[in-house]
């Protein structure tokens, strides 16, 4: 009755009232205004370097484009004046080299200018050429890939020439000409995807992607909620092993990579082998980071221990831990204290407290950290490509989009991986926004 | 006498703290000496079930528990030395004395300390299951503690230890750890000095900072203003930027890496420090608009709204009356963005050819190589290592909190 009671004065109001204006007025179309240009340096930087470049990378990716095709065709010319002039009068060749500089590339309308030094008696032989004063324009129209010759004009000099001081090659030829470029051209292939579908290669790797993927995420989730049970009762010394744990995050990836790669060495001087075999834990060296599987027996069943991966997800997690542990740390900490003591009142035991207790209350900011950390390793280039460098079945997709664009030089293929990679991660993020609670974290 | 579940649980956790401390003390003894040991792990084991069944009387005590624990600190290293023959790290004592019965002291504190700590406050009656957890969580809780510092900071140490050391000495004996301080300083940091003087290092150190720092104040140079009209200024698509901006910075980094190189090496930028300094802030602007605008909305806008009255232009009120309000938030944004910045690895790598332009980086991978002894590429991670730790211990309250209030990265 109450209800139905305001919504009837609602009504009322609003026929004795008028409705507040729907259109937009002048003040706050300035403010849209001020609000759009206060906005519009970001959304350029944002647009020419994040949103152009992708959408640049599927252009790439559909190119037979190499990574040599990156330097584009020019025009080379060398200019001297043989045999050198050593008094007024003399009669010698002033001579140009010109070659296309490209040996796949014809360069179309070349024209080439030069300004002469003074005193010089040019003698043109060359229909192509025409000299106006001291300047020099040539037109030689299209130079095939790598063709090259030589114009020799007979040239009388004087003594300005001498005087002057100034010599042919102080002024350079300038040319212009347009060169086919690969990555405007409107030449397109699918073979770049077809390579990379068809290479036996492309599963394990997307394989490999998703167990790095999958197990870095759990692993930095786990320790890192580990770390925070740890550091969730106040101690002496908690803000200092509070830094400390942050440390493998805060480290640059170099200096850590390297840290472990020298650490885990089976070589001579690699420590933690040597710890390992001292300890008697080991018969020989084991190679963490170079060996691609151990075959395990578990319960009568062998099967292959993959070891290289392992390690490169160990070395994700641990890098890692200290960001989840942060943001669980925080979030436990605003959890009041109340609930734990109405259940100790209760009796439950400290582990039904955890269980019950704390996990529903981080479930939020734990799924959204696992969605996170998930779309990141998932993304994760440097790790890997310092620590193993793709080798010893580590090869995830971000690490095959750089073998295949820049250590085999094709940047198509190399971009045709790139697209894959983002696909997945579309998929990914489309699964995780339909499925992730709606939790502020 | 009647064994009950509580002396069970003691000896065991006796044993736990016995067998890990050995293997614990007995690595670092080894790393820190340079003395070659084998833990005896079992031995350790036994002796420490018995001090956890010695332990539990004590820890109900009141009074007098210190010496109570400093003579069972006394029994344990004596029970130990007997057992072991006295070569309690599997070498004879004679060897490092002084190294050794450190580290059996602190073994035998160690092992004692830590029992009484899991079973302080025991006492016999209700809740078994409760007592067991209590005592089953303390033990994880300091096995955590022990393997999680050991595995943060072990290749850290290796880092720093391995830059003072040579190359001879460490294929000799990879354990040893050990600083002979009678060399000199000279000889000491002999690998940062040959860096610094041969390889370039200080340009390096020069290049990185001048970037990450240029990085900064383009960043908030974008990314105040931008983040001033999300929070606070009403126009179609407030609410949709404000959630989304994050999203950009999903884009994988590897995906934009080859058109970049493409169309950077055809306008000549690839090779060049403006080149990162294009694509740094690209990467931080977002991030640093997400984080600063949820600072700007927490403020309140009646002082801004004063500001405007007297005439300021919001301009005005963001230079006067916002940023000396969000200092906090900026510095940690600031610091935030450095970081990133310093760190950065794949486009320093991808971008820069010539030395005189790498950053730090892009410095020490090129130390990676075997004809570069190692001292010099762990002197070289160092070096890349200390102003970014040095950094963000100094400011590390400002960067938590406005991480955790604000953002995230990865």
């Amino acid at each position: 009755m109450a209800r139905f009671r305001a919504i009837r004065h609602i009504a009322m109001t609003a026929t004795n009232h008028p409705l507040p204006p729907t259109h937009t007025g002048a003040l706050a179309k300035r403010e849209q205004r001020l609000a759009y240009s206060l906005l519009l340096p970001t959304f350029m930087v944002v647009f020419g370097i994040v949103l152009i470049p992708l959408l640049a990378n599927f252009w790439i990716s559909f190119k037979p484009v190499q990574l040599g095709d990156l330097r584009p065709a020019t025009m080379l010319a060398n200019e001297q004046l043989r045999p050198r002039p050593k008094a007024a009068g003399d009669e010698v060749i002033l001579r140009y080299r010109v070659r296309n500089s490209s040996q796949k590339d014809p360069i179309k309308a070349v024209t080439m200018r030069d300004l002469l030094p003074p005193g010089l008696d040019v003698t043109l032989n060359d229909e192509r050429c025409s000299l106006e004063g001291r300047a020099l324009f040539c037109d030689f129209g299209t130079m095939d890939a790598g063709q090259r010759f030589n114009l020799e004009f007979p040239t009388m000099v004087h003594q300005a020439y001498l005087d002057s001081g100034e010599r042919p090659r102080d002024v350079k030829a300038t040319f212009t000409g347009s060169a086919r470029n690969v990555l405007t051209s409107g030449e397109f292939t699918l073979d770049n995807f077809r390579k990379v579908f068809s290479s036996d290669e492309f599963w394990t790797v997307l394989k490999v992607s998703l167990y790095y993927t999958i197990f870095g995420t759990l692993g930095a989730l786990v320790l890192g909620l580990f770390a925070a049970q740890i550091l969730n009762t106040a101690f002496k010394g908690r803000n200092l092993l509070r830094g400390l744990f942050l440390f493998p995050y805060v480290a640059p990836v170099i200096a850590v990579a390297f840290a472990w790669v020298l650490l885990l060495d089976a070589g001579p001087g690699g420590t933690f082998n040597a710890m390992l075999m001292q300890m008697g834990a080991t018969d020989g060296p084991i190679n963490f980071l170079g060996q691609r599987a151990v075959p395990v027996t578990l319960f009568g069943l062998t099967f292959d221990f993959p070891m290289a991966l392992t390690t490169v997800i160990a070395f994700e997690a641990w890098r890692y831990f200290p960001l989840s542990f942060l943001f669980i740390l925080a979030r436990m900490q605003s959890i009041s204290t109340d609930m734990y003591e109405a259940a100790e009142m209760d009796g439950a035991t400290p582990l039904q407290q955890f269980w019950y207790l704390s996990l529903p209350q981080l479930l939020g900011i734990l799924s959204v950290l696992f969605l996170l950390r998930f779309i990141w390793t998932f993304n994760k280039f440097d790790d890997i490509f310092l620590l193993t460098g793709g080798a010893a079945g580590t090869r995830t997709l971000t690490v095959d989009v750089y073998e295949q664009a820049f250590a085999v030089s094709n940047l198509g293929a190399g971009a045709a991986v790139a697209v894959v990679v983002f696909f997945v991660l579309l998929i990914f993020a489309l699964i995780f926004f339909k499925f992730s609670p709606q939790d502020d974290g | 006498m009647k064994f009950r579940w509580v002396d069970i649980s003691a000896i065991v956790l006796g044993a736990i703290w016995g067998a890990l401390w050995m293997i614990v003390i007995g690595v670092l003894l080894m790393l820190v000496s340079g003395l070659i040991v084998s833990p005896p792990v079992a031995i350790a084991t036994l002796v420490g079930a018995v001090a956890g069944w010695f332990a539990l009387p004590l820890a109900q005590r009141i009074s007098a528990k210190n010496t109570l624990y400093a003579s069972l600190t006394v029994l344990l290293v004596i029970a130990l030395l007997v057992l072991t023959g006295l070569s309690p790290f599997g070498t004879a004592l004679g060897e490092n004395t002084v190294y050794q019965v450190f580290a059996l002291l602190v073994w035998a504190g160690l092992v004692g300390w830590s029992c009484g700590l899991c079973l302080d406050g025991y006492t016999s009656g209700s809740a078994k299951r409760y007592r067991m957890e209590i005592l089953l969580i303390r033990v994880m809780k300091g096995l955590a503690f022990v393997l999680f510092t050991v595995v943060v900071a072990l290749p850290f140490y290796v880092m720093v230890m391995t830059s003072l050391k040579s190359q001879q000495s460490l294929l000799a004996n990879p354990l040893d750890f050990s600083i002979d301080l009678t060399q000199g300083v000279e000889s000491l940091f002999r690998s940062y000095v040959e860096l610094f003087t041969q390889y370039n290092f200080g340009s390096f150190l020069l290049n990185s900072a001048i970037v990450s720092v240029a990085t900064v104040f383009i960043t908030l140079f974008f990314a105040v203003p931008g983040a001033y009209a999300v929070a606070r200024l009403r126009f179609p698509g407030q609410a949709f930027l404000s959630r989304s901006i994050l999203l950009i910075y999903m884009v994988p980094a590897i995906v934009l890496v080859i058109p970049l190189y493409a169309v950077f090496s055809q306008l000549g930028l690839r090779n060049t420090l403006y080149g990162l300094l294009i694509v740094y802030p690209a990467t931080t602007i977002p991030v640093a608009l997400y984080m600063l605008q949820g600072y700007f909305r927490g403020l309140p806008s009646e002082l801004e709204e004063a500001g405007l009255m007297d005439g300021l232009s919001r301009m005005g009120v963001i230079a006067k009356i916002t940023m000396p309000l969000s200092l906090p938030a900026l510095a940690s944004v600031a610091l935030y963005v450095f970081m990133i910045a310093w760190n950065e690895f794949l486009f320093a790598f991808m971008f820069l050819d010539d030395l005189d332009i790498f950053t730090l980086s892009r410095g020490v991978v090129s130390l990676n190589s075997s004809e570069v002894p190692r001292q010099h590429l762990m002197a070289g991670a160092v070096i890349a290592t200390v102003p970014v730790l040095a950094l963000f211990l100094w400011f590390e309250r400002f960067l938590v909190s406005g991480l955790t209030a604000g953002s995230v990265k990865g």
